[in-house]
């Protein structure tokens, strides 16, 4: 195991991070309080209660994993696309570490930024709503597993894409929407039989259900079948990467 | 136990691209320990597919690659970690500074810390006054001696330079060569490509041709001038004469425009020249020389050839 390949990879995205400070955390940050301010504040006023929970700390998860999700997809896509296009990933083919190193690095700096960015925001959310968390632990462990799992999806992401326009597409076009109907301001109960059952073919349901649970003990589904389908999708994700390396696609052709 | 001369070896190499384009065809070649090699052919030969092959960054189709024994493939973790590559395009970081991304290649490498190594290679490289810089703002000479710099950080034993001086003046060339020469002396062993013919015939130890995805030759340099490389005898005359009169007709001979000179082409290899014959017939013929001078084809007739004939 190369471990200096695999901190010298880690160091060199985390201070990309420090230098794009703006970018990577206070963005994020500024668009989240601006959810609270409209839908907490201003239209939550209006909306009594959900589940027994104001509508303002009832959204508060939901923004979060929003972020982290958003967040870790762009970090980790665009740390590994960025050497790919100006073709400083030469230095990364060539150097002794494996794919399994590689993706330690990129996927870890990646998660690290998101878990950071997801603390910040719930700190943020803090100042403009009362919070409590239930479950601390099972909060931090649906945070890492979503940073990590969206990372590598990322990851792949960054792979694939071989143009600008491609590496906004997935995040736009699927990520984003799956995200604002996967329940981050509504509870899926809310909604009519029938879009029920379309809406838990969405993936992100199951990670807002089970994140909102470790806060407030208030799920769409059970909690088993949360962790259930983020483990399974961070297989998928692993999967996939370990055919892009073992086939060298985008890579090596 | 000798350590075997040959430090790379290819074999069988083959590579086609998803396109279906052969760039490599059956390259068989051996690269001697501690040697500068110089690997030439026209754009699209196959040069940088070759290296990007031996370095990792492109899958081989067919054959077998070792480094130091140890197969790309299998052993890749101890092979790559032999070689220091500086690829032909100027690909890097371009907001990192000298000093961050020379010593990330070093950890990229599994090398522990040295700053004084990184210190040292930045110095002959002359860079260390620009250690703090980001890279955007060099020039591009210095970044190509950035790429240099990374590829010398984790102490190599092998280095292969992609077309190091293309777009470089002709002082920094100089001073490339110097390192690379000063390299040698400390035991590396250097693989370029070049466009300028005049740099293998400078640097090189021995000179591989490859055109078309195949290697149509490896010699030793001093052979292949020897070999291949034909003489010029110019004769200035006392006298200008308008052609060249039968009697000579037999040797090879070329009048100039003014025909106030007459250039003799011949053989190195035979051993007989024919210039004392062709002087004495001159002299038969009544033409008189007031000086003359021999030059050798240069590596780059030679090379001019090769292509043409393959």
């Amino acid at each position: 195991m190369n471990w200096r390949a695999v901190q010298a990879i880690y160091l060199f995205e985390m201070a990309r991070t420090w230098r794009t400070l703006l970018q990577s955390i206070v963005s994020p940050v500024v668009s989240t309080s601006l959810y609270f301010v409209v839908f907490g504040a201003a239209i939550g006023s209006r909306i009594t209660e959900v589940d027994g929970v104001s509508y303002g700390t009832f959204i508060v998860p939901g923004l979060v994993m929003l972020s982290v999700l958003t967040q870790s997809i762009a970090n980790a896509s665009f740390g590994i696309y960025f050497p790919k296009f100006v073709g400083t990933i030469y230095e990364l083919l060539s150097a002794p570490v494996s794919y399994f190193e590689i993706v330690l690095g990129y996927v870890g700096a990646a998660a690290t930024k998101s878990i950071v960015l997801g603390l910040i925001i719930l700190a943020t959310a803090a100042l403009f709503v009362p919070l409590h968390i239930m479950h601390p632990w099972w909060m931090l462990t649906f945070l890492v597993l979503t940073a990590v799992t969206f990372s590598l999806f990322g990851f792949i992401i960054g792979i694939w894409a071989d143009g600008f326009e491609k590496l906004q597409m997935i995040p736009m076009l699927v990520v984003t929407p799956l995200t604002f109907l996967g329940g981050s301001f509504y509870s899926v109960n809310m909604l009519p039989s029938g879009w029920r059952t379309i809406t838990l073919l969405n993936p992100v349901v199951y990670l807002i259900s089970g994140f909102r649970w470790s806060f407030y003990e208030i799920a769409d589904v059970s909690v088993s079948l949360s962790i259930g389908m983020t483990l399974g999708f961070l297989v998928v994700c692993m999967g996939l990467v370990w055919w892009i390396f073992k086939t060298g696609y985008r890579l090596k052709n | 136990m000798l350590a075997p001369p040959s430090i790379i070896s290819v074999a069988n190499l083959s590579k086609t691209y998803g396109s279906g384009f052969k760039a490599l065809n059956g390259v068989n070649l051996d690269i001697i320990r501690g040697e500068i090699f110089a690997l030439l052919g026209p754009n699209g030969a196959g040069k940088t597919t070759l290296i990007s092959i031996i370095c990792g960054i492109a899958n081989l189709s067919e054959g077998r690659v070792t480094v130091n024994g140890h197969d790309i493939n299998k052993d890749y973790r101890a092979a790559r970690s032999l070689i220091g590559l500086v690829p032909q395009e100027l690909h890097t970081d371009a907001f990192e500074s000298v000093w961050a991304t020379v010593s990330f290649s070093r950890g990229l490498f599994g090398k522990p810390k040295n700053p004084a190594h990184i210190e040292k290679v930045l110095k002959d490289l002359s860079l260390w006054d620009k250690k703090d810089a980001k890279i955007v703002t060099l020039s591009g000479g210095m970044k190509r001696r950035v790429m240099i710099a990374k590829a010398l950080s984790h102490e190599p034993q092998i280095l292969f330079l992609d077309e190091p001086t293309a777009g470089v003046d002709v002082e920094l060339r100089k001073g490339m060569w110097e390192v690379v020469r000063a390299l040698q002396a400390s035991g590396v062993t250097i693989i370029l490509t070049t466009h300028y013919i005049e740099e293998a015939e400078e640097m090189a130890d021995r000179i591989g041709v490859i055109n078309k995805g195949e290697i149509i030759l490896v010699e030793d340099k001093a052979g292949l001038m020897q070999k291949l490389g034909k003489k010029h005898l110019k004769l200035y005359l006392q006298t200008k004469v308008e052609a060249i009169p039968e009697a000579l007709a037999a040797y090879n001979l070329e009048l100039s425009e003014d025909g106030r000179a007459i250039t003799y082409h011949y053989d190195t290899k035979g051993d007989r020249t024919g210039i004392t014959s062709l002087l004495s017939e001159l002299r038969n013929a009544g033409i008189r020389i007031s000086d003359l001078d021999t030059t050798q084809s240069s590596l780059e007739d030679i090379f001019v050839s090769l292509v043409r004939a393959s």
